[in-house]
């Protein structure tokens, strides 16, 4: 079954690259992600830039209306993502708890339906 | 239904299924029908349903696809001989799975596990029955839509989720020996129904010493049941109860479990809430109850469970062994905890111990302080009564 892993962060930016905070950051997610390549089961993992540059779409009578910045203010935004394939829910949870982003902040372990052909959004 | 579970790798249509497979069975034994193997010849119908159910779920264009092609696998063999006893294990460990909520768990193992119905478990947890089942869909819904193994935890998490399926069983039965609401203090059903769980582990577990501890504890707990309410369903204090009514085979079991659970030297805190248990249900009065080793069981308590409601119960049983002063002062550091400071139960013990030293004032202000935070009714009615002795107004 493939998980969706969303890595949240309570501040909005990623630190600064080059910063000791920076380095130690990469260095973990690094180790993290190593270990799940490992293991056989990453399918893919990224960070996301940061909240303040996201634009919302919403479309209203046929017209794209855009939003600067999130589709909600919360305190804790996703930062991040993995996505893993592995056999049943208490792995995803342990990969999850590995993931920096469980310590710092939270991670949002969501199965990902699965659609058989690969074009998603059917029947759904 | 673990079984018919496991072959259709669905929980929600394994229920349904044994259901319909009940249904058919009450029909056709009443007919004169019986099967020579019933249980066999239960499983049997019950996958067939499931197997129809799947396929109906499967012609439909739907997600559920996924789930008849699991199905087609295990449940197109033939039925098994008779299976040992911890096949089904791991049922419980998947109603108990910390993924759910813990309202959730408690209900789904009473459902799947325990064998109570939807109306059942709403009328013991005083919820309508359409929010119950809206629960337990919803939990049945979780456990297909995450992906939840339907097999025992993976061997590093055993120990772990032993503990939360021993915890879900002690609150089905502490549910029903002190409930937390509604007018009767008592609800037999769900403590019956902790009981036969509690044993149902102990049977499949019989070498984890906590299983044993939590099966002793409820024992020898359940054992003082029918002596503490009065004809009116009334709360009757330990010290007050009728000895003779507490039924002695219970207490004997219970025992037994513990000397067994303890010779495995891996103490827990099960087996020291049993050894407790024992202490009360072995004094021959309450005059003779050993609260000095009590106090001592409390404090190694403290040790797993460093809660303000452990330490509450240390102080009453200082209060026993060494006087209502030194019970009273650890409880007034204790009330100093905001968690505690609303439970009425401290506020009736710390008045206990107050009228106890012959400080009536001060006991009559703490019974009303308890009153005040509006405890479940039967409690609420001894409350009232001890005021009365002491405050004639």
């Amino acid at each position: 079954m493939k998980y969706l892993l969303l890595l949240n962060r309570a501040t909005d930016a990623l630190p600064e690259p080059g910063t000791p905070a920076g380095q130690a950051m990469l260095r973990e997610y690094t180790a993290a992600v190593q270990a799940m390549a490992e293991a056989g089961v990453l399918v893919d993992c990224a960070p996301l830039t940061a909240v303040s540059a996201a634009t919302t779409v919403r479309v209203r009578d046929g017209q794209p209306l855009l939003t600067d910045g999130p589709a909600a203010e919360l305190r804790e935004q996703v930062g991040g993502y993995a996505i893993i394939d592995c056999p049943d829910l208490d792995d995803a949870l342990k990969w999850a708890a590995a993931m920096p982003a469980a310590r710092d902040c939270s991670v949002e372990v969501r199965a990902i339906v699965d659609t058989g052909g690969g074009h998603t959004g059917s029947g759904r | 239904m673990a079984e018919v579970a496991r072959a259709t790798g669905r929980l929600d249509v394994a229920e349904d299924s044994v259901q319909d497979a009940c249904v058919v069975a009450v029909q056709q034994w009443a007919a004169g029908r019986v099967p020579r193997d019933p249980q066999a010849w239960l499983i049997g119908v019950a996958r067939h349903k499931a197997l129809d159910r799947l396929r109906r779920e499967a012609r439909r264009p739907a997600k559920e696809a996924t789930g008849a092609a699991e199905a087609t696998g295990p449940a197109g063999g033939a039925i098994g001989p008779a299976r040992s006893a911890d096949e089904d294990l791991w049922l419980i460990y998947l109603c108990c799975h910390p993924a759910l909520r813990p309202e959730a768990r408690v209900a789904l193992t009473l459902r799947a596990v325990g064998g109570l119905t939807t109306a059942e478990i709403a009328a013991a947890f005083l919820v309508p029955e359409a929010t119950m089942a809206k629960r337990l869909t919803r939990a049945k819904n979780k456990i297909r839509d995450s992906g939840l193994a339907l097999a025992m935890p993976q061997a590093d998490l055993l120990q772990t989720r032993t503990a939360d399926v021993l915890r879900v069983v002690y609150l089905i039965f502490s549910e029903g020996h002190q409930a937390s609401s509604g007018d009767d203090l008592l609800r037999p059903d769900l403590c019956v129904a902790g009981v036969n769980l509690a044993r149902g582990l102990a049977a499949r577990l019989p070498r984890d010493p906590e299983v044993l501890g939590l099966l002793a504890l409820l024992l020898l707990t359940d054992a003082r049941r029918a002596a503490r309410t009065d004809d009116a369903g009334d709360l009757v204090l330990l010290e007050e109860q009728d000895r003779t009514r507490w039924d002695q085979a219970m207490i004997a079991d219970g025992e037994g479990l513990l000397v067994e659970a303890l010779r495995m030297g891996q103490p827990g805190p099960y087996q020291l809430w049993a050894a407790i248990a024992a202490c009360h249900s072995t004094a021959a009065s309450a005059a003779a109850t050993d609260w000095r080793q009590i106090s001592v069981l409390y404090g190694e308590l403290l040790t797993y469970d460093p809660s303000p409601v452990t330490e509450a119960n240390r102080a009453i049983a200082v209060a026993m062994a060494e006087g209502p002063a030194a019970g009273l002062t650890i409880l007034d550091v204790v009330l100093g905890h905001p968690q505690l400071a609303t439970w009425p139960r401290i506020h009736v013990a710390r008045a206990d111990l107050l009228a106890r030293m012959g400080r009536d004032e001060e006991a009559a202000r703490a019974y009303r302080t308890a009153l005040e935070l509006e405890p479940p009714a039967a409690e609420r009615r001894y409350i009232q009564r001890r005021l009365a002795t002491r405050d004639p107004d």
